[in-house]
């Protein structure tokens, strides 16, 4: 199976002096469900933001979707964030632009037509329920349904991997429940791969699912 | 309400610079007007003891506009005490020449003494009367206005500027989010910058047209033309083609330049 991550003898640090992750190896397999736990300031965020490009390997190597991330190009780190979508635990919607432009903002960046782009777009606000609320700016709705928007927008693109950072953490059920099921069906029926950082998995998660727990530095899958 | 209120902070700002530029543009057209009329109104008295070759004078002299020569018959006539008529003519011969010269603009004091230097070399120039003192004073008011109006345009466009340096950290706050999220998405640094050059051409672009409206407003007003005719001149307060070019020429490059500073101090998030 192909693997859309592989970390090997990977550190990563915030400075030079204080390592968070320390010299790990694993793999991802394409189209897998990944659950990454481990308790707060463990590192969850630190390794999903170095999946990202946000955060540059401090050693070893990081190949997320065929591209090296340690000292990666500008170029290629906007080739790779082009197909993958993040989910924030605070959204990070364009306050000034509406739920409509920016769940469209990755369907722009990869150039997609204007017609595709306008059925795409109004599918997901199906999807996520907010198709009445296509005009509105993201701080005329609840947490909940910004959340919704941001994941609509991680999946407009047919990504080929979602990370998602705390996607329920302040949620309400209902709205939790769709997020999850938002996730579970990507990966289901477009064979995305979806990595979760989270403290808890929700128990009534219905699909198989591989989970990491990272401690002191270090990740361990956990049967 | 929300898009006007995104663009009003540096239409604003860009309105204050181009009304500073646009008075100074003003002051300098007045003041032009007004030294031509001067130059019209001045003009300096030459005594020779033979006729001046006026051509070569001018061609000597590049500030010298006209020379007409003053006739002597009104001092004949005051003199003339039963006088023959061949006396008269060969009193005539025997007065020295008066010239009245124009020159082509207003000159600086400085640039008179050298004409009154130079004209005073020649062995025929006996007395040049330049009217220096009333000359002095009038450009010296000329000076003073000039620099009045220059401080009171200067002062107002950098304390602008120093609003905009102040808004400008609000705007890289607002922007830098923007980009930082289209950066996640993987949008290239031109895709990320294209709004804020969008916005920014916009905003020069209202700014421009406010200006039209507000100097084309104080052209047509009547109070404001009548303060030019107080002094004898009229001014082009605005001209609609060349002065819009000129504002909004300005008015899209302080834009353009404010936008590089918001990009070049854009910051990834990590």
């Amino acid at each position: 199976m192909d693997k859309v991550i592989i970390a090997d003898n990977l550190s990563l640090a915030y400075s030079d002096d204080e390592t968070i992750i320390n010299k790990v190896k694993f793999s991802i397999d394409s189209g897998s469900f990944v659950f990454i736990t481990g308790a707060s300031g463990s590192g969850k965020s630190t390794l999903l933001k170095s999946l990202y490009g946000a955060l540059n390997p401090q050693e070893g190597s990081l190949v997320v979707g065929g591209v090296e991330l340690r000292g990666v190009s500008n170029s290629k780190l906007n080739f790779l964030r082009k197909h993958i979508g993040i989910v924030f635990q605070d959204y990070k919607l364009v306050k000034e632009w509406t739920i409509e432009k920016n769940i469209m903002l990755p369907l722009l960046i990869n150039g997609y037509e204007k017609g595709v782009t306008n059925n795409q777009v109004d599918s997901l606000l199906k999807h996520v329920r907010l198709k009445h609320q296509a005009g509105k700016y993201p701080q005329e709705l609840s947490g909940g349904e910004q959340q919704r928007v941001a994941m609509a927008r991680a999946l407009s693109h047919n990504p080929i991997l979602i990370l998602a950072d705390e996607p329920t953490g302040n949620l309400d059920d209902y709205s939790a429940e769709l997020i999850w099921n938002l996730l579970v069906g990507a990966n289901e029926q477009l064979k995305t791969t979806v990595m979760v950082v989270t403290h808890h998995i929700p128990e009534n998660i219905k699909v198989d699912y591989k989970h990491y727990h990272i401690e002191f530095g270090r990740i361990n899958e956990v049967n | 309400m929300k898009s006007i209120k995104n663009h009003l902070s540096l239409v604003i700002a860009l309105v204050s610079i181009l009304f500073s530029i646009q008075i100074l543009v003003i002051a300098e057209r007045s003041i032009d007007t007004y030294k031509e009329k001067l130059a019209n109104d001045y003009s300096i008295i030459v005594v020779s003891q033979k006729n001046l070759d006026a051509s070569n004078l001018m061609q000597e002299n590049a500030i010298i506009g006209k020379i007409t020569s003053l006739s002597p018959d009104d001092v004949i006539k005051r003199l003339n005490t039963g006088m023959s008529k061949k006396n008269i003519e060969l009193l005539k011969l025997t007065l020295p020449k008066f010239y009245n010269i124009k020159l082509k603009y207003y000159p600086s004091s400085s640039e008179i003494k050298m004409l009154t230097r130079k004209l005073l070399r020649k062995s025929s120039i006996s007395k040049i009367e330049n009217f220096s003192h009333s000359h002095d004073s009038t450009y010296k008011l000329l000076l003073l206005f000039k620099k009045v109006i220059t401080i009171f345009s200067v002062s107002m466009l950098v304390v602008t500027m120093l609003l905009i340096f102040k808004e400008l950290k609000i705007w890289q706050f607002k922007h830098n989010e923007r980009m930082n999220i289209m950066g996640l998405f993987g949008a290239p640094l031109w895709m990320r910058s294209a709004i804020l050059f969008r916005l920014s051409i916009v905003d020069a672009i209202i700014a421009s047209f406010v200006s039209f409206i507000l100097f084309t407003y104080i052209a047509s007003d009547s109070w404001v033309n009548e303060q030019f005719e107080y002094i004898g001149i009229q001014v082009k307060i605005f001209d609609p083609l060349s002065d819009l070019l000129l504002l909004t020429t300005v008015s899209i490059i302080v834009s353009i330049v404010l936008a590089l500073f918001i990009i070049l101090g854009h910051k990834e998030e990590v």
